[in-house]
């Protein structure tokens, strides 16, 4: 093994944890001999226990319920407060989420450690661990190591590995405190509102047909949903048309938006900036449909459609209503 | 109210994108310009400064070399000033020793609300930030698509994976913003001319009082290995659409059974 400990952040959406956090367990376990986790959630964290054993987690530190708190500050406290007690991980692996990025910041400062961000994999070797990086839209791979003190703080993307259950038993819950907070803890959330969407969701959908700005307006969009309906995926967006108002935030596909997966992405409209690529790039397949024979998304699609949206997605459409 | 807008320079994204050989990082000697995702945080900043009344919006930047024409740019559209942080020493300087230069050259301005973006399009680690908010001992709010400032209090739209909730805090705080909170200006002829007398305050790292060992190369604590191109995905078909090239999507989709 690489390294003896790891700690990995794991965030959870009613009690739950997300994909993000099993997959890092999972690398977890093939770096180091002995993986610990730590959580937060309303009524405390214990409820993930047998969740996070199950990827592989000896030991769950529980901050607790953070109540009305942004969770960044209150969980780096609480991790610089078990790097303070001699119980040091020699690791920890963050998702790129919105909270565990401030996570990771706060706690960079706390313990006074740099972090490496946008990890797309690890490789264990005998001087310890380097982070792979995906440069320029996928076009050039980097490799990195700390040169100083552990812990080594690795922030990592979405999707980076594949989550597999080790079939372990519950972790063992250790209550840990956040420590004092003063004024950076006295950001709060006052209410909570969410976008509606339907269908399977963007970063878990088998499909995902994506427009841009291609499509000209914001009622062309209505094609994008209509497609990802009838191959029962999700719709998803670049960010143009997002900045633009014509979708919500959460469509979005890319480097600030969501990493996905699907067996096919279908890009519409979408010149293929690097920022949109490496959030898609992983599809197994690729269709692009592009009016700009030199637009760079072809260059990662499988089939490229050189033509107009609004001439070959209506018929696209026609003609798989037909088949259905 | 006093707002500082961290606004880095960086090279032309525009042009072809160059790794420096010695150390893997991006080479960042040449022409640098405003980083695009800035010019939304100096947006909202003078917004936030006319709402108030009053007060100043005070650029903050650290470069390697001495380079002003990105803050020059954001003076064209309205700042009133700005502080340049400039020595060879921040060379290769990484997430968190950028945010300790930042907060020494913020504490001398004592503002009331610091804005950056959510990440820079170079470097993209998004941690600078709420980084240099723990160095101040502020609290931060990220990834703001709506802001407001009222009885000392900021108060955020911050998006989420499902929306967007709605946060506050006391200031002085630190925010980050994204891209489309707010359609950025262009600089006026008559800001431009503004702008060529308007202050910039250039500093060393001995002006802060830091020591080159905790910042640049050696005080960042990570270094790249190598650099190597990716697998080049193989070369799909290209189609040119005839009126039928529809036709092929669907036998696409097809061979992969989903229709
Ligand atoms: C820090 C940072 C982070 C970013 N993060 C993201 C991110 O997460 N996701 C993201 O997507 N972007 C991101 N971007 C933005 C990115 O750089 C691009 O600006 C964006 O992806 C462009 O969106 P687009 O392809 O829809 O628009 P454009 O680049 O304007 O492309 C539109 C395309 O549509 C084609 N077109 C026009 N009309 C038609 C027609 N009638 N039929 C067919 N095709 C047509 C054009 O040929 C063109 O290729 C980020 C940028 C920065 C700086
Ligand atoms: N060298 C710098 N000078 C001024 N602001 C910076 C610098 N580096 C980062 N920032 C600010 O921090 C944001 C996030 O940067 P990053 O952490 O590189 O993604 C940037 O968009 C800027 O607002």
């Amino acid at each position: 093994m690489a390294v003896g400990r790891v700690l990995v952040v794991v965030e959870s959406v009613g009690g739950q944890a997300l994909p993000a956090s099993l997959e890092l367990l999972t690398e977890a376990r093939s770096i180091a001999g002995n993986v610990d986790a730590i959580a937060w959630g309303a009524g405390g964290a214990a409820s993930l226990a047998g969740e996070v054993g199950g990827y592989g987690a000896a030991r769950l530190f529980d901050v607790g319920d953070v109540g009305d708190s942004l969770p960044g500050p209150v969980v780096a406290g609480a991790i610089s407060g078990i790097v303070a007690s001699g119980d040091a991980p020699e690791v920890i692996l963050i998702p790129t989420t919105y909270d565990c990025r401030d996570i990771a910041g706060r706690l960079s400062v706390k313990i006074n450690r740099p972090v490496i961000t946008n990890v797309i994999d690890l490789e264990a070797g005998d001087d310890g661990i380097r982070s792979v990086h995906s440069l320029f839209g996928g076009t050039q791979i980097a490799t990195a190591r700390f040169t100083g003190d552990k812990p080594w703080i690795f922030v990592v993307r979405a999707k980076s590995f594949a989550p597999l259950q080790s079939g372990g038993p519950a972790a063992e819950v250790i209550p840990v405190q956040p420590g004092d907070l003063d004024a950076t803890g006295a950001a709060t959330i006052t209410s909570h509102h969410v976008e509606s969407q339907t269908g399977p969701k963007l970063d878990e959908a088998d499909v995902v047909v994506s427009g841009g700005r291609g499509l000209g307006t914001k009622e062309a969009y209505a094609m994008v949903e209509e497609l990802a309906e009838l191959l029962k995926g999700a719709a998803g967006a670049s960010r143009a048309i997002v900045d633009a108002g014509w979708v919500p935030y959460a469509r979005q596909v890319g480097q600030t938006g969501k990493t996905v997966k699907p067996t096919v992405y279908i890009a519409c409209g979408i010149s293929g900036a690097t920022q949109h690529l490496v959030g898609m790039k992983g599809a197994k397949h690729i269709i692009a449909i592009n009016k700009d024979q030199e637009a760079p998304i072809f260059s990662v699609a499988d089939v490229g459609v050189v033509g107009d949206v609004h001439q070959v997605m209506p018929k696209l459409i026609e003609a798989i209503k037909a088949l259905a | 109210m006093n707002i500082v807008v961290c606004v880095k320079q960086i090279p032309d994204p525009a042009a072809p994108p160059a790794i420096d050989e010695a150390n893997g990082t991006l080479a960042r000697s040449g022409k640098l310009v405003m980083d695009d995702s800035d010019s939304y945080g100096v947006e909202m900043a003078l917004q936030l400064a006319e709402q108030a009344g009053g007060g100043e919006v005070t650029l903050v930047s650290m470069a390697p070399n001495g380079e002003t024409s990105g803050l020059r740019t954001a003076l064209a559209m309205g700042a009133a000033k700005a502080i340049l942080v400039s020595d060879e020493a921040l060379a290769g300087s990484d997430a968190l020793a950028t945010a300790k230069v930042l907060a020494r050259a913020v504490g001398r301005v004592k503002p009331d609300l610091i804005v950056a973006a959510t990440e820079s399009t170079d470097g993209y680690t998004g941690t600078t930030p709420v980084q240099l908010a723990e160095l101040l001992g502020f609290p931060s709010i990220t990834f703001a698509k709506q802001i407001s400032v009222s009885d000392g209090k900021l108060a955020v739209q911050r998006q989420t994976e499902v929306g967007y909730d709605e946060v506050e805090c006391q200031l002085p705080a630190v925010v980050t913003v994204t891209a489309g909170v707010v359609e950025p200006r262009y600089p006026s002829f008559k800001g431009i001319m503004a702008a060529k007398s308007k202050p910039v305050d250039q500093l060393t790292l001995s002006d802060l009082g830091l020591d080159a060992s905790e910042v640049g190369a050696t005080g960042s604590g990570q270094e790249v290995l190598s650099v190597v191109d990716a697998p080049q995905r193989a070369s799909g078909e290209i189609i040119v659409d005839d009126g039928e090239a529809h036709q092929r999507v669907v036998q696409f989709l097809q061979e992969l059974k989903l229709v």
